[in-house]
């Protein structure tokens, strides 16, 4: 029979040094808006329909490469102000504009401004899937052909690099010919989102992408909008409340034509600064 | 932003005012009894009586059920409502709470135990002055800290803290105190032994307290302020917010 050891292994405390505190999470804390770079400003911006005041004075910095998301209640202004970004307000008539909004330093409502160029730029998406009456292929090369390039090649290309990019491509690469409408409404969306990124634009606006869409194909959109964020400056408006905790860096609470805060995700979600915002996000009356 | 204990009654949801309602008065239950269970412990210590330290111990499941009763609750309302802000603050902090305050019952529990065993194998001749001044002392603490939650009340809360520094301090010159008499009169050892391990518990008990001081801090001002020492958490409760 053999003794038993007694003998134990010195316990090497050195190796609980080599924890990196900074990997225990995945998540990356959000450095606040001022300290990042930002493609698009708004300043003293106020919108009239008529004589109704939709939007005062609103004053924003849009973070780059990040998710910014819009809530509010209904008629709170976010709309309209997702709508500026594009000059999609010109297509009404009797709106007004004061104030400025710059991308990349230019302002977009300068005279010089190619509105349909802008557009490219800044490309938006809509609450209802709107693909046109053609083939999914047409869809995407829609707005390169716009441009002038007919070149198969270079069409082929781009059509299945921006349907990877909306992740589709794997769910419709073998009927591209096939009639867009005969999609689902999450598919729909998903190849709207893909011939909005074909013309590589710089900023992308969401109007409510994933309301008329099932739990799955949200959450396939949202996954879409984290990784489109590597890329694309985005803009979202959303009425989900946890949507917009999902998936935005920053979010910019609305109420009555006025911005009442913008902050983190993280410190609108948990601790927000005004009564109006944590009152809003609760859901209790104000 | 004022906050104040009326603050999660407003929601439009008027299901969801009671069930946060429901969770808080429940956690504040629970506190009474583990109060009551902790005062009883020290006097069943103090007056030798191991009857009463049968029935600390025996309600402990009672105060453990609770917990448990409370946190499928908490769990139940993070499931449904997805609570933000300050509600989400107030499922977190009730989730800690009763945590800290299962233990507060397991310390009484230990105490009564102590107090059961002093009593049938002969009372130790030193420590029960020590045992009644920080019992007395960490009853305060608790109460404190359960009354800072229902007045969501951060000032009251600073006060557990700073007092558990001076807790502390009592535990541990009343412990180099048993230890000389221990060394005076080696045959004593088992007994005032004991009188250690229930002086230990109660400084325990003492940290718990603490603790839901810190949990009030963060429900109310929405900053952990775990780990970062009296002054820093007196800059916080100061601090504007």
């Amino acid at each position: 029979m053999t003794e038993p050891t007694t003998e134990y292994a010195p316990v090497n405390r050195s190796k609980f040094k080599k924890i990196d505190m900074s990997k225990l999470s995945s998540h990356e804390q959000t450095p606040s808006a001022e300290d990042l770079p930002s493609c698009l400003r708004v300043s003293d911006l106020n919108l009239y329909y008529g004589s109704t005041r939709a939007l005062a004075d609103i004053n924003l910095s849009i973070p780059s490469q990040r998710v910014t998301a819009f809530i509010g209640p209904s008629g709170c202004g976010k709309s309209s102000l997702l709508r500026c970004f594009n000059r999609m307000n010109d297509l009404v008539d009797d709106c007004v504009i004061k104030g400025s909004i710059t991308l990349d330093g230019a302002d977009i409502y300068h005279r010089s401004i190619d509105v349909a160029d802008l557009r490219r730029r800044v490309g938006m998406v809509f609450q209802k899937p709107n693909p046109f009456p053609k083939s999914i292929y047409e869809n995407v090369a829609y707005g390169l052909r716009i441009q002038g390039i007919n070149k198969k090649r270079i069409l082929d290309e781009s059509v299945e690099k921006s349907l990877h990019a909306a992740a589709l491509w794997d769910e419709v690469k073998d009927r591209l010919h096939d009639s867009a409408l005969g999609l689902s409404g999450g598919q729909q969306q998903r190849l709207v989102i893909a011939r909005t990124v074909a013309v590589e634009p710089e900023v992308l606006l969401l109007d409510e992408p994933a309301s008329a869409l099932d739990p799955i194909s949200t959450l396939k959109i949202e996954e879409l909008i984290n990784e489109l964020k590597e890329r694309y400056t985005i803009i979202i408006v959303t009425h989900n409340m946890q949507q917009a905790a999902r998936v935005s860096d920053f979010t910019a609470f609305m109420y009555m034509g006025k911005m009442i805060e913008f902050d983190t995700a993280d410190n609108i979600f948990t601790n927000p600064t005004e009564k109006q915002t944590e009152d809003y996000i609760t859901g209790r009356y104000g | 932003m004022k906050k104040d204990a009326k603050i999660h009654s407003h929601h439009i949801s008027q299901q969801f005012n009671e069930d946060l309602e429901e969770i808080k008065n429940n956690m504040l239950e629970m506190g009474g009894m583990v109060e009551k269970q902790l005062s009883d412990a020290i006097d069943a210590i103090i007056t030798a009586d191991s009857g009463l330290g049968q029935l600390v111990r025996e309600d402990d499941a009672t105060i453990n059920a609770m917990e448990v009763k409370i946190d499928e609750e908490c769990n139940r309302i993070l499931v449904r409502r997805q609570p933000a802000a300050s509600d989400l603050r107030l499922v977190l902090t009730i989730i800690k709470t009763v945590n800290d305050l299962e233990r507060i019952g397991d310390e009484s529990a230990k105490i009564a135990r102590l107090a059961i065993e002093l009593t049938e194998h002969g009372e130790s001749s030193k420590g029960y002055v020590e045992i009644r001044h920080i019992g007395e002392r960490v009853r305060k603490m608790v109460y404190m800290a359960l009354d800072a939650f229902a007045r969501y009340d951060v000032e009251a809360a600073l006060v557990v803290a700073k007092e558990d520094v001076n807790v502390d301090m009592e535990y541990s010159s009343a412990m180099r105190e048993m230890i000389t008499y221990m060394i005076e009169d080696p045959r004593s050892i088992t007994r005032v032994l004991n009188i250690i391990w229930a002086l230990r518990a109660l400084e325990r008990v003492g940290d718990h307290a603490k603790n839901i001081a810190e949990h009030v801090i963060y429900l109310v001002k929405g900053t952990d302020v775990r780990h970062i020492g009296l002054s820093g958490l007196e800059e916080q409760v100061k601090g504007e917010s």
